[in-house]
């Protein structure tokens, strides 16, 4: 049986449905993650798991004991908030300490415990200060040791890394996930970053207007997406629709407008006629100045419309003469050249069956 | 000069007038009051001649030595500081809980909320003194409904009007609106994200309340306590008028010495030991709450 297991919760606020009949098992030890933009239901979610809201249908259970009649303050679940939520009147010790006088352990021990989640969080000689004395990097560590220093049995983090700086936030994940790996407790990560969640978590659960479009692990979340909106909101995708006009033996022929039949590597049963759509990753097209010996099925000729040079990969824009956009990514380091093409030129865009992904409506 | 700041005729010109306010009407009376408190009472009231017939300065510590002197004058000021301190703790136990309330009311409802705590303001402060002579006195309700369940014990009916209970009660409603007023300007800003914080943390909302709410608010009580006790402890006018004969506070003693006794040195005295009390109240109040000035959310953590 999973550590935390969400039954068929759902939460309204008025006519607006928050979270609509979720159901998720989260296992011991697991960090799993609830990815979605604004407005998803993930925060509603996860305040229903620490105990600030309730459901208004379904059970949450932990260790198979229903959570409902229990408030925050009594549930074995801590949560990392946002705005890091420091006591500012109280040092970091006493921050630290805080949740450890409330569960009245001896005053013996706690001094020995602060210390150690100080430790943990590699903050340790910082105990006297206050909280406005420190970095929000550091003030991030303090409101984990906090957390942490009663050892939950689920850890809850809501968006804790949205208010720091790209390099530091890169620092963070990578503390994140070995502390995680140290203490061993369950991590529910609340995050709208796709790249975030892709970096740190074993599972993700993609939600969309209050329910789970798809539950995986990251990988499969960006190399299979299930539908559009995960295809789209996991990394950048080119996606192509159109009405099926073949399905024949695992491949599946679809009509794109402005760039005709496009034919992709698929398991379904849809027949044609239906519509559907082929999700092709930018950095699974190759472009080329002219189409090369053995092209792959899929080739299109095209102009370069835009391109985004990163550094590391330039993305290009190809648009068909058609009217059809699609994006292209590679790597810099192929060529001793800043760039292969520019601006205006005619290239050619192909990828084999296997590359796209088809994705129903 | 190029530089865009005020110059210095901009800043004068700025603060030049509050400046001249002050100077004229606060600094020069109380220098004229500390002079005063070192000169002889004249024959029939006021001030003797500074330079006396002799051609000699005129300035002795005599009204000093008599408030030393005589123990009664200490002992109305001890009552003064004790009137006042109650009536600011009443005014603390009866405007945070209004406060807190006003500040977690919707935001819609505040500033109508907030209105009626000083609605008192607008109608004048002897009147609603007054009005306390007809609320306590001895044919309206409250005095009628007290004095029989006293009967209804076999004793003697009291009076409420003319008591340290009358003078005590209407302290604190005068005084109320300054506390309520700091009390909510600091709960207000208050973080709802650290009282989430500690309840998930596990804290009851007793511990919330005395470990985040109470300690943050601090400032608060602070501003509110010196603006309630310390116009308290000069009061006169309502122990004129609703205080019996052995209600009189130290603001009523300095009135008889200057209006009554025409003692104006010793008047001085005591105004001036009052003021110098006040001060030093004050001093202590700050230096108490010196670590404590904090901003109370933690949202304004970074400014520091």
């Amino acid at each position: 049986m999973a550590l935390l297991e969400i039954q068929n919760v759902t939460r309204r606020f008025g006519d607006f449905t928050a979270v609509g009949g979720v159901s998720l098992a989260i296992e011991a030890g697991e960090f799993f993650t609830l990815l979605g933009p604004s407005g998803c239901g993930k925060t509603t979610l996860l305040r229903m798991i620490a105990g600030f809201d309730l459901p208004d249908a379904g059970r949450i259970l932990l260790d198979g004991v229903d959570l409902a009649d229990r408030p925050p303050e009594e549930r074995p679940v801590r949560t990392v908030f946002q705005s890091y939520a420091l006591f500012p009147h109280m040092t970091v010790e006493g921050n630290v300490a805080f949740p450890l006088k409330m569960a009245k352990t001896p005053s013996g021990q706690i001094a020995a415990k602060v210390a150690e989640a100080l430790e943990d969080v590699r903050l340790t000689g910082f105990g006297k200060r206050y909280p406005h004395e420190l970095s929000g990097g550091q003030k991030q560590r303090v409101a984990i040791a906090r957390a942490l220093v009663t050892h939950p049995t689920v850890l809850l983090l809501d968006e804790p890394l949205a208010a720091l700086d790209a390099k530091l936030r890169e620092d963070m994940q990578l503390e994140l996930i070995n502390l995680q790996k140290e203490v061993g407790i369950t991590f529910v990560y609340v995050t709208h970053d796709q790249t975030e969640a892709l970096a740190l978590s074993h599972r993700i659960a993609v939600m969309n207007a209050g329910r789970v479009e798809q539950l995986d692990e990251p990988s499969r979340i960006y190399g299979f997406p299930r539908t559009r909106f995960v295809a789209d909101f996991i990394g950048h995708c080119n996606l192509l629709a159109g009405p099926i006009t073949a399905n024949d033996q695992g491949i599946v022929t679809v009509d794109v407008a402005g760039l005709g039949p496009v034919r992709v590597a698929a398991n379904t049963t849809l027949a044609a006629g239906r519509p559907g759509t082929v999700a092709l990753r930018p950095e699974k097209a190759r472009i080329e100045a002219s189409a090369p010996a053995g092209t792959p099925d899929n080739h299109y000729r095209g102009t370069v419309s835009d391109l985004l040079y990163m550094g590391d990969v330039t993305v290009y824009i190809v648009d068909t003469p058609g009217g059809q956009k699609i994006e292209a990514l590679l790597a810099n380091s192929a060529s001793g050249r800043a760039k292969f093409f520019e601006v205006g030129d005619p290239v050619e865009v192909s990828w084999p069956v296997a590359a796209g992904h088809f994705v129903e409506e | 000069m190029a530089s865009r700041a005020p110059g210095r005729w901009g800043k004068w010109l700025v603060s030049g007038p509050p400046l001249l306010y002050l100077l004229i009407f606060f600094a020069v009376p109380t220098l004229i009051m500390a002079l005063a408190s070192f000169r002889t009472p004249g024959e029939f009231g006021g001030l003797a001649p500074l330079i006396d017939e002799t051609g000699a300065l005129d300035l002795n510590v005599e009204s000093y030595a008599r408030f030393v002197a005589e123990p009664v004058y200490a002992q109305v000021f001890l009552k003064s500081v004790w009137y006042a301190l109650l009536t600011t703790l009443a005014c603390l136990a009866l405007a945070y809980p209004l406060a807190a309330l006003i500040a977690r009311s919707p935001k819609k409802y505040r500033n109508l909320l907030l209105l009626l705590v000083i609605l008192p303001f607008w109608s004048n402060f002897l009147i609603r003194i007054y009005a306390w002579m007809i609320i306590l006195g001895p044919q309206a309700a409250l005095a009628r409904s007290v004095n029989g369940i006293l009967g209804a014990f076999g004793m003697a009916p009291v009076s409420l009007l003319f008591s340290s209970f009358a003078v005590l009660a209407c302290l604190v409603y005068v005084h109320l609106p300054f506390m309520v007023l700091p009390l909510y300007a600091n709960l207000e800003k208050h973080d709802q994200a650290l009282l989430d914080a500690a309840q998930d943390l596990g804290a009851s909302a007793w511990q919330r309340f005395w470990r985040i709410t109470f300690p943050l608010s601090l400032p608060g009580v602070y501003a509110g306590a010196a603006l309630v006790f310390i116009p308290a402890l000069g009061m006169f006018a309502i122990p004129d008028i609703l205080g019996g004969p052995e209600d009189s506070l130290i603001g009523n003693v300095i009135k008889q010495q200057f209006l009554e006794a025409r003692d104006w040195p010793f008047g001085s005295v005591l105004s001036i030991v009052l003021t110098v009390a006040a001060l030093l109240l004050a001093g202590l109040a700050a230096w108490v709450g010196r670590g404590n000035l904090g901003t109370p959310s933690s949202a304004g953590e970074s400014r520091a």
